[in-house]
């Protein structure tokens, strides 16, 4: 008999957590997701870093400090069997002050105490060597070569993808109302498309873990937001090489200015915090975007121009009671796992986190994990038209001349490439059509003109291929559809 | 590179809009052997998209729509035996010396490398979008460039609101707010930061047909909805754009249109080190449209946003006529170059370098609006009066063979009032 395992969160967090288990061969595990698409909570918008693990005190947070740094370390296997973009280019939290080398030396002591390897202390000469355009105020920085940069989101689609061709059953558009639980042990999740039957339920609902832990009777924290924004600027401008602290504060560890693993400059976040009710307030504002400008203007003098920004973004991060993930398998409710309060560092734990409740599910729930014969640990990348060379592209048309019409004129996507993400969109269990599930997985209206070329056309496709009127292709999920019907509809006195 | 089929042309002329189109075509007419390749599926270039009358007057003597001015010019593409791809999209263009290019692109049919002896670039130009101009708030759906909108309308036949407020008062806000009212939606507002309207006269008369309010000195500064947009933040500026605090508002709208100007697509020249100017965003040119790479020509709006089509075209031929000088005698003969400069009230111009052998149109812009005034090229004497100078009209005026003669080592253009 196997084990029924529901996943509450199609984020990092869960994605993780789904991958690890579809190894088992006696487990079921089913990935529940209100959200159309994967990895559009709290996944969605961060600053992508693969941190170093040195900020975290092993004290006040052992969890955050323990997988933080073993996240790094599986995030390198990881890359590369489901084949994330990625970038290893280090970090420097750079000095601008003689106070702040005390700080500096604080953050190495307690890398070597949270066992990360590699980190220093660079003079000014060195420093500039690592990053020529840094602000002259630059005298010296504590230097972390192991920190790097993914895609978030692509991340959480490949291994979602990975997961399901081990066998997870996703349920995409299907919001968790509440949880069964029977003389203390839980017996299933009740959503609103119905009763979703599990022997373990693992609440890795992100910004929304509180609620849901409620659900089970459970509310010893709460979870509030904390709103982070960015600016990302086109690619024509040149970046740093590495990613840039400031020396961190006590409240903040500052604003960051990087080019992340698209090309592009990005600086953000500041940090502000929300009333716990407002965990949908996704809005950018003026006043955070002024202090993320500021900010970043202070490592990195010479910012472009604002003509020069094609996005600016904000970001949620969810604040748990107490400051530390919560990763436990709770006593007064058999079989319910907390996977709460994953704030930053939480993107580079995440592969930690899965490994750490595989362990909880063995050692607390004592069921015995049985080791598939074949597992497949490996996931391809989708096509990338930007990644081929002229030759490759004659390839790859032989078996699609889709592969060789561009779409998205700013970030080279082609009509194949939009087609195989349509066709991974359905591998999935994706729904509803919308035009960010094609984004996020080519990059297609991320570039200089943000899409006002190429949307259309990829709406038509996505209207083509989920057979749907155009006007019923969604931005991101229902409530967004990109029209009100054909273009005669109000003279027909026809529109919803 | 050895890998890819190869082709041989005199000249290939990137983008199949007006520009690229009368360029190809002169260029065939005049005896060189000629490839057009566009990424789109057929050819026009966003005239296709552009169902309204008001294109062609100079050029054709007629009224027309944008399809019927398209398919005028690729009638004669055709019946004179052009090649031309559509579909194609150029990858990457290589100066090989000045007399050799190579341009690459990708098709359905695979990736071609083509030899070619000149380049006319006319790959137009593309519209500024809400995070461009600093709109902060959700980003919902109903939130669309003029052009996009136009696009899901006119091509792919999709109403995408009923509530609209418009960010811009140029001719392509004011003609998609008559597109909106046309299919019965309602245009809650046109929204300008300056303090005068931005199109031509005859589209700000739309305006008043419709009876869509107009907001000078006004500008769109946020945007709620989380699924999609709900309603619009509108601030008042002072005449430095400043906003002015408390005369914030809201208007309810479900859609909201962004026109707030083109900026020259240029990125395939930038990468091979072409000059740009700042003001135009555009190509530096000389009187032939050559850019400051020998041999490679450019025109339209990938030069300098043009008001009409027909100028378009005009710089299109004369790109042609360029590259066949160029083939006849290896390069543009230098006997010397007369820089044309930018004086009082003139915001950018187009052509910068004159040769003095041949009579040149001189594109222009103010940068404010004057009544009663005097174009002047102080240099070589020469005046012009006109009641009024707009930034929105493109100023055209032409300068003779003779005229530019006259000049030692600069000219001049100012607008000044009389
Ligand atoms: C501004 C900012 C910057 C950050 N920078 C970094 C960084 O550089 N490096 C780093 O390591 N970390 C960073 N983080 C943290 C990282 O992004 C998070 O720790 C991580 O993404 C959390 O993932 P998750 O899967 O736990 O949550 P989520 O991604 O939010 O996933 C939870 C999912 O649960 C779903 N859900 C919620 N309720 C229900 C329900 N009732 N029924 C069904 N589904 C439900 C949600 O829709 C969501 O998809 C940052 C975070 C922010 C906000």
């Amino acid at each position: 008999m196997k084990t029924k395992v529901a996943i509450i969160g199609a984020g990092i967090s869960g994605a993780s957590i789904a991958r690890v288990l579809s190894r088992y061969e006696n487990l079921e595990v089913h990935l529940i997701e209100k959200a159309p698409d994967v990895g559009w909570g709290v996944s969605k918008a961060n600053t992508a870093l693969i941190h170093g693990g040195y900020d975290d005190d092993p004290k006040k947070y052992p969890m955050r400090a323990k997988l933080c740094i073993r996240g790094n370390r599986l995030w390198h296997q990881w890359v590369k069997e489901l084949e994330i973009p990625h970038v290893w280019n280090g970090a420097l939290i750079v000095a601008t002050k003689e106070e702040d080398f005390d700080e500096l030396e604080r953050l190495l002591e307690r890398g070597r105490e949270n066992g990360v390897p590699e980190m220093r202390i660079v003079d000014r000469e060195e420093l500039f060597h690592l990053e020529p355009n840094l602000t002259k105020e630059a005298i010296g920085a504590l230097w972390v070569p192991i920190v790097g940069q993914i895609g978030p989101i692509p991340a959480v689609i490949a291994i979602v993808e990975n997961a399901v061709a081990n066998g997870v059953k996703t349920h995409l558009e299907t919001e968790v109302t509440g949880i069964k639980v029977e003389n203390g042990e839980v017996r299933g999740v009740e959503t609103k498309d119905g009763f979703i039957e599990a022997d373990v339920v693992i609440n890795a609902a992100g910004l929304y873990a509180d609620e849901i832990a409620r659900m089970a009777g459970i509310d010893y924290f709460e979870i509030h937001p904390r709103k982070g924004e960015y600016f990302l600027f086109d690619d024509s401008i040149p970046g740093p090489r590495r990613v840039l602290f400031p020396t961190p504060t006590p409240i903040s560890k500052g604003i960051v200015v990087t080019t992340e693993i698209s090309g592009h400059l990005m600086i953000g976040p500041n940090a502000q915090d929300l009333p716990p009710e407002e965990k949908e307030n996704l809005a950018t504002t003026r006043e955070g975007l002024e202090q993320v400008w500021e900010g970043a203007k202070k490592l990195w003098p010479q910012l472009p121009p604002r003509s020069k920004v094609i996005r600016t973004f904000a970001g949620l991060r969810p604040e748990p009671t107490g400051g530390d993930f919560i990763i436990k398998a709770e006593e007064e409710v058999w079989g319910f796992i907390n996977v709460a309060g994953i704030r930053s560092p939480g993107l580079t734990s995440a592969p930690a986190i899965a490994y750490e409740v595989a362990e909880i599910i063995q050692r607390d729930l004592g069921i015995e994990l049985v080791e598939k014969r074949k597992w497949n640990p490996y996931r391809k990348e989708i096509t990338h038209f930007f990644m081929l060379s002229p030759a490759q592209i004659n390839e790859v048309v032989k078996r699609d001349p889709a592969y060789g019409k561009v779409i998205c004129r700013c970030n080279r996507v082609s009509e194949g490439d939009v087609l195989e993400a349509i066709e991974r969109m359905k591998f999935i269990g994706i729904k509803t059509p919308s035009v960010d599930s094609v984004k996020f997985r080519t990059k297609a209206t991320t570039g200089t003109c943000q899409g006002s070329f190429c949307r259309p056309r990829i709406i038509q496709l996505l209207a083509r291929e989920y057979g749907v009127g155009p006007w019923e292709v969604t931005l991101k999920g229902k409530g967004s559809e990109v029209g009100i019907g054909d273009v005669k509809v109000l003279l027909r006195g026809e529109e919803a | 590179m050895n890998d890819l089929p190869m082709l041989n042309y005199d000249v290939v002329v990137i983008g199949g809009g007006p520009a690229g189109m009368a360029a190809a075509v002169r260029a065939k007419k005049l005896g060189l052997k000629v490839l057009l390749l566009d990424d789109n599926d057929y050819l026009g270039g966003i005239l296709p998209q552009c169902i309204h009358p008001g294109f062609g007057l100079h050029y054709f003597k007629e009224e027309l729509t944008g399809p019927e001015f398209a398919a005028r010019f690729a009638k004669r593409l055709v019946e004179l035996g052009v090649d031309y791809r559509t579909a194609a999209r150029v990858l990457e263009i290589k100066n090989y010396s000045d007399l050799e290019k190579v341009v690459v692109f990708s098709s359905p049919s695979g990736a071609y490398q083509v030899w070619t002896r000149t380049i006319i670039y006319a790959a137009g130009a593309r519209e500024r979008h809400a995070f461009e101009i600093g709109i902060v708030g959700d980003r919902g759906a109903g939130i669309y460039t003029a052009g996009e909108a136009q696009t899901l309308m006119d091509i792919y036949g999709v109403m995408p609101g009923k509530e609209i407020v418009i960010v811009g008062s140029g001719d392509v806000g004011l003609i998609m707010a008559r597109r909106f009212a046309l299919e019965g939606a309602k245009v809650k507002a046109v929204i300008e930061l300056m303090p005068y309207p931005g199109g031509l006269a005859r589209n700000i008369m739309i305006l008043r047909d419709f009876d869509i309010p107009l907001y000078l000195s006004h500008k769109v500064v946020e945007v709620r909805g989380k699924e999609r947009v709900e309603r619009v933040k509108i601030v008042k500026v002072d005449e430095n754009l400043r906003e002015i605090p408390g005369t914030e508002f809201w208007i309810e709208a479900d859609t909201l249109i962004i026109s707030a100007g083109l900026v020259p697509n240029v990125k395939l020249l930038t990468a091979i080190g072409v000059e740009i100017d700042p003001a135009t965003g555009g190509p530096v040119v000389n009187d032939l449209f050559e850019t400051s790479v020998p041999g490679i020509f450019a025109a339209g709006n990938s030069v300098i946003i043009n008001d009409l089509v027909d100028y378009v075209a005009e710089q299109g031929e004369l790109a042609a006529e360029g590259a066949r000088l160029f083939i006849d005698k290896e390069g543009i003969p230098t006997r010397r170059w007369i820089k044309l400069e930018k004086g009082e009230n003139v915001r950018l111009l187009v052509p910068h370098y004159l040769s003095g052998e041949r009579d040149v149109w001189i594109y222009a812009r103010v940068s404010k609006p004057m009544e009663n005034v005097e174009v002047r090229f102080p240099e070589i004497g020469k005046k012009l009066r006109l009641p009024v100078v707009k930034p929105a009209e493109m100023l055209r005026v032409k300068l003779r063979r003779e005229e530019i003669a006259k000049a030692r080592d600069g000219i001049t253009m100012e607008v000044v009032p009389l």
